[in-house]
């Protein structure tokens, strides 16, 4: 069936409210042409993740629309822009292309988006509601608003969210619809001991793996026990969506979809089950480095992929405490995380120790989007899958993957230290 | 012999070129750059090479929302592929492709053809597309 636009649809498409709107669902209506659907539905919400790279095609983008006079129509929220807003001075960012950040900034200000900034918008602000319709970019934020919030969200593209935004309309298939959201494949964790999950580098290690198996489909997870913190799960679904094309996944007795085995996979029979010990497990932690010699001289520690949450700064400041010791001189310590976020730091015990260790601190941006950490042939360390992923093509680092605890004992000593045992805890 | 595979133009276009086949998924984001078309994704196996000016043959894409953006960047940049196959739709790509035509003007053809058929094309195949999603092969 062709697709079917209500009278609404189409009087925005013949630019009746403006040219912007008329933009915006021309392209929508590509899309759901190309996708094949009969007809358009409305998102409440709405993130957006073209904001971040710096290239001609966002700047472009984001100018158009908001020359057309683009206005959103839900509350939309801003992943991370390339420049963190308050330091860009002092981390030596060219000019020239912080002025090219800015003009992205304003564009989307002016378009009425809130200036979160911030790739873990689920961490700071009021999140969408289980069951809620909603358009957002960003890979790993997507995952999370549709395995632990319940809300529901495709897999979208950067410019598709703004359409969507100022539309408040999207193509009715995929993750929005109850019957594509039933599990597809099943893990089952075997014989992996307690002790693992109380690291947060676990969540990692398993996103990567259940990603790569996965790709695009949906996994379910059975095996946990207890339970699983807001930050394991952006650990997780960070790592799924970097390694596969993961943007929904239930672990049962955990997420909202998947109270029991029967509910995550609606009553259907997975397509394929798979089991997980401690040695695939292994592997896939060990698959995130790409340089494996310990005492390897480590050029920057990288923190907060996605951006840092109160309880992960919580975390680092006690294990800089613990370390009793000071960054090491050729070093770089850098964790990113938002303003919402920064500003709970300011007003905690927490920010002088962590100023005075030597970590930096940067807002609103990431080490990816930003020209803030030229290190190009250096060993960039991390606790983050995604990181780990990405860091070697986009950073052209090396790449070492450990627990927050290594990255720290590493910092101090300016070479790779792995603790004994600390992974996996048998 | 020439052989012909019937795909589905879902962004229609001509484009003739080597194809550079890869037998998995890719994020565009962190996986190709923008200003050279080299894949920079060392996990790939087309690692290091150039896609710019050839059909990258791959199954579909993964990873990053930013995929479109660095996709529309390329087209811009004169550095994207002739055109791109897959057997499953990536609505990132897509989305890219036609956004990349609203503003640029440009953009790059894509066609979705069968698994048997994605397999079928060879690594260094001359392939010509036509508007209809037609690949000559040969």
């Amino acid at each position: 069936m062709a697709l079917q636009l209500t009278e609404k649809d189409s009087q925005m498409l013949q630019g009746k409210f403006g040219e912007a709107p008329r933009l915006a669902m021309s392209i929508i209506v590509r899309m759901a042409e190309v996708l094949e659907v009969d007809e358009l539905m409305d998102i409440t919400h709405a993130h957006i993740d073209g904001c971040g790279l710096m290239s001609d095609a966002s700047l472009d983008f984001a100018e158009t629309m908001a020359r057309l006079g683009g206005k959103v129509a839900v509350p939309t929220t801003l992943n991370m822009i390339p420049l963190d807003l308050q330091n860009w001075q002092k981390q030596g960012v060219p000019d020239s292309f912080a002025q090219r950040a800015l003009r992205i900034e304003k564009a989307y200000i002016d378009m009425g988006c809130i200036p979160t900034w911030t790739c873990a918008p689920y961490q700071v602000i009021p999140t969408p509601h289980f069951g809620q319709q909603i358009a957002w970019g960003e890979s790993n934020a997507i995952v999370y608003a549709n395995s632990v919030l319940g809300a529901r969200t495709n897999r979208y593209a950067d410019f598709f969210d703004l359409c969507a935004a100022i539309t408040a309309r999207v193509p009715k298939y995929g993750y929005h619809l109850k019957e594509n959201r039933k599990g597809q494949v099943l893990f089952r964790l075997v014989g992996i001991p307690d002790g693992m999950f109380s690291d947060n580098s676990f969540f990692a290690a398993l996103g990567h793996l259940i990603g790569r198996i996965a790709q695009d489909r949906i996994p379910v997870i059975e095996g946990f026990k207890g339970e699983i913190t807001s930050d394991q799960h952006k650990a997780f679904g960070a790592a799924a969506a970097s390694a596969g094309a993961v943007g929904l996944y239930h672990i049962v007795g955990i997420t909202p979809e998947a109270s029991t085995l029967e509910e995550a996979f609606q009553g259907a029979q997975p397509e394929e089950m798979i089991e997980i010990g401690p040695d695939e497990l292994l592997e896939a932690y060990n698959e995130l480095s790409m340089i494996k010699d310990t005492g390897i001289q480590i050029g920057a520690i990288v923190l907060g992929c996605p951006h840092f949450s109160f309880a992960e700064f919580q975390q680092l400041t006690q294990l800089i405490e613990e370390s009793q010791g000071r960054l090491s001189e050729g070093v770089r310590f850098i964790v990113a995380t938002n303003q919402i976020t920064y500003g709970l730091l300011e007003r905690s015990n927490l920010l002088q120790p962590l100023v005075t260790f030597g970590v930096e601190i940067v807002l609103d941006t990431c080490v990816f989007h930003s020209p803030i950490l030229a290190a190009k042939g250096k060993v960039v360390m991390t606790n983050s899958g995604k990181c780990a992923y990405y860091a070697p093509g986009e950073l052209k680092t090396g790449v070492v993957f450990g627990t927050m605890e290594e990255c720290v004992l590493s910092a101090v000593r300016g070479t790779l230290q792995r603790k004994e045992k600390t992974w996996p805890r048998f | 012999m020439a052989k012909v595979l019937k795909g589905k133009p879902i962004i229609p276009g001509e484009a003739k070129g080597q194809a550079v086949v890869s037998r998995q998924p890719i994020s565009f984001w962190g996986g190709v750059d923008p200003t050279t078309g080299e894949i920079i994704d060392q996990r790939h196996d087309c690692s290091g090479r150039n896609i710019a000016g050839k059909v990258f043959v791959f199954p579909t894409g993964k990873g990053s929302s930013t995929g479109s953006a660095v996709l529309m960047e390329s087209i811009h940049n004169g550095s994207a592929p002739a055109a791109i196959v897959n057997f499953k739709i990536d609505p990132i790509l897509a989305l890219g492709a036609i956004v990349a035509e609203e503003i640029y003007k440009k953009t790059v053809p894509i066609v979705i053809v069968s698994k048997d058929d994605l397999e079928s094309i060879q690594d260094g195949d001359l392939l010509t597309i036509d508007r209809e999603g037609n690949i000559l092969i040969g």
